[in-house]
């Protein structure tokens, strides 16, 4: 008997976890602003969906009540990919080590 | 067009690249080179997402327009948002991932064909049910961070919002979330869909009206887990590797986040989200409370005692983001070390409205950041410094919460700031903190409260220096 494709998934999901933990662990907590602003743009990698959805349409009709809703879904996920990025940029430039003062 | 194993790939390998973008947040030296691989990783998840599909007609036409209205509305904001209003802005866009994830489950609901997921009325078991928990996570996280965005932004009151009957509720309503999910999954009603989108949306909102201003670190953190497990539910929809790991990689990030900001608090993860911290014994307090005399002083008193301190130590707090009194505070402390005054700052974990708050406001006013020490770091040093200077921080400096039991913060990890020669405390008046407690720092010997605006006092003191 195959092993379910799901379980696979499963496994990638389960170990992420992991993973996640160990290193968000070792983020420095002076960091953990643009943590927060740097996940959130991550996760808005879920645009893949949206772009599947936005494109399900076909040539005729680019738009359907399904695909509507992906293109919304498209445009949040860029605000926040972009904004997102952006921010923690700004935030991380912010922390170049200065010269001291005298 | 790319076979669906290479694109599996690539969308392993952004996952990877997300991973590293974490990972270069474990020092702000390697930090800007994780932002660098985080980006990397998305392009090439929105160009594996194009090639795959194969479809460069009208649609991908549309698709580039909307990237860009919504590229250009979030760049607009990272450029223009203050540092100040951080904690907003993070709210406000876990709102969106939320409300995205809503939206293409929405439309994979509809449209199953698209995703390979069956036929609308017969869609896969297994998809319909990570769709649909998808769909409730994402809908929960959108309608909490709103709440939490207004609640921050001041448009509606800090102060929790409780009501008789509120927690069962709650549990009945989360409780016929799982109930709609199974009736959903064994008849594949659209009605039943759009039934649980709104119970959901009706969830996140209640979870998150009780809890009041100076919780929000958790509940930041919370949502921010919760927008990593809608994204990952959505992965599994989609099959997306990419997506998976992600939505695990921040759920579990959010999870720590919120772990640390209760430790900060001493107080359990569901005693933060239940809500109404202190509501119920505050009254008790206030009556109680009998007048205490409390020395005061003004800038050229504060001047005075730091300009004859060898070394001080800042605390700054919620107050300090308020007043904006960062940039004065750097030109302060450029002063006294221009008198060879040894400064340092101490950073509590929950002082501000979301974890790291005060560190990227001291790093705006280009405060390097090896100064600045986390609160294990640093509460030793109190008893060696010569003056504390408490900035807009208040119940984080309570002695209270060491002696005694009955306070509703005893075991909360404090700043040991009492143990100064002496304090100086910048304060609007002496109302009690968040809390709603009396703090016994402000009635010590050694003690001068400063009573003005955070950023007036600290000019004036720079002018007295």
């Amino acid at each position: 008997m195959e092993i379910d494709p799901l379980i696979f998934r499963l496994s990638i999901f389960i170990l992420s976890i992991f993973v996640g933990y160990y290193v968000v662990w070792s983020v420095t907590p002076s960091l953990h602003t643009p943590l927060m602003s740097v996940t959130n743009a991550i996760s808005s990698v879920i645009i893949v969906g949206a772009i599947i959805a936005g494109l399900s349409g076909n040539s005729d009709t680019v738009f359907n009540t399904s695909s509507i809703f992906g293109f919304l879904a498209i445009a949040l996920a860029a605000v926040n990919i972009f904004g997102g990025f952006l921010v923690t940029q700004r935030m991380l430039a912010m922390y170049k080590k200065k010269k001291k003062n005298k | 067009m790319i076979s669906p194993n290479l694109s599996a790939i690539f969308y392993l390998v952004s996952g990877v690249l997300f991973i590293l973008a974490l990972r270069g947040l474990s020092s702000p030296e390697t930090s800007r080179q994780g932002n660098f691989f985080g980006i990397l990783g998305m392009i090439i998840a929105v160009t594996v997402t194009f090639l795959s599909t194969g479809n460069f007609s009208t649609g991908f036409i549309f698709v580039l327009i909307f990237i860009l209205i919504g590229g250009s509305i979030g760049a607009f904001i990272a450029y223009k948002i203050p540092m100040t209003a951080m904690p907003e802005l993070v709210a406000g866009f876990h709102s969106l991932v939320g409300l995205s994830a809503v939206f293409v489950a929405i439309s994979a609901f509809l449209n199953p064909e698209a995703f390979n997921l069956g036929k609308p009325g017969n869609i896969k078991l297994g998809s319909l049910i990570e769709m649909s928990i998808g769909a409730a996570v994402g809908a929960i996280t959108f309608s909490g961070s709103v709440i939490a965005f207004l609640k921050l932004q001041g448009i509606m009151s800090g102060s929790p919002i409780t009501f008789k009957g509120q927690h069962p509720l709650n549990a009945i309503i989360l409780i016929s979330i799982i109930v709609l999910i199974y009736l959903l999954c064994s008849t594949q009603s659209s009605h039943l869909f759009w039934i649980l989108l709104s119970v959901s949306f009706l969830i996140g909102f209640l979870l998150i009206i009780p809890i009041g201003g100076a919780d929000m670190p958790v509940v930041i953190s919370m949502l921010n887990s919760y927008s990593g497990w809608a994204a990952a539910g959505i992965g599994f929809t989609l099959e997306n590797t990419a997506l998976i790991i992600t939505g695990a990689l921040v759920g579990s990030s959010g999870a720590i986040l919120s772990y640390i900001m209760c430790k900060g608090m001493n107080r359990s993860f569901f005693n933060v989200i239940l809500g109404g911290f202190g509501a119920t014994d505050k009254t008790a307090n206030n009556s109680s409370k009998e007048q205490r005399p409390v020395k005061s002083g003004n800038a050229d008193d504060a001047a005075f005692l730091m300009k004859n301190a060898s070394s001080v130590i800042i605390v700054p707090g919620y107050g300090m983001a308020v007043a904006q009194a960062q940039h004065a505070l750097r030109e302060m402390v450029d002063t006294l070390k221009k008198n060879d005054i040894k400064v340092s700052y101490a950073i509590h974990p929950v002082a501000g409205r979301m974890p790291g708050h005060m560190n990227v406001l001291l790093a705006e006013a280009n405060v390097p950041y090896d100064e600045v020490f986390e609160l294990e770091e640093i509460n030793n040093d109190f008893a060696n410094a010569d003056v504390a200077f408490v900035i807009g921080a208040n119940d984080v400096t309570n002695p209270v919460a060491k002696t005694d039991p009955q306070s509703p913060i005893y075991g909360m990890p404090v700043l040991d700031v009492e143990k100064c020669k002496s304090v100086l405390f910048v304060k609007r008046s002496l109302s009690p903190g968040y809390a709603g407690i009396d703090n016994d720092l402000f009635y010590k010997e050694n003690t001068l409260m400063l009573f003005a605006d955070a950023k007036k006092m600290t000019e004036d003191i720079t002018k007295n220096l």
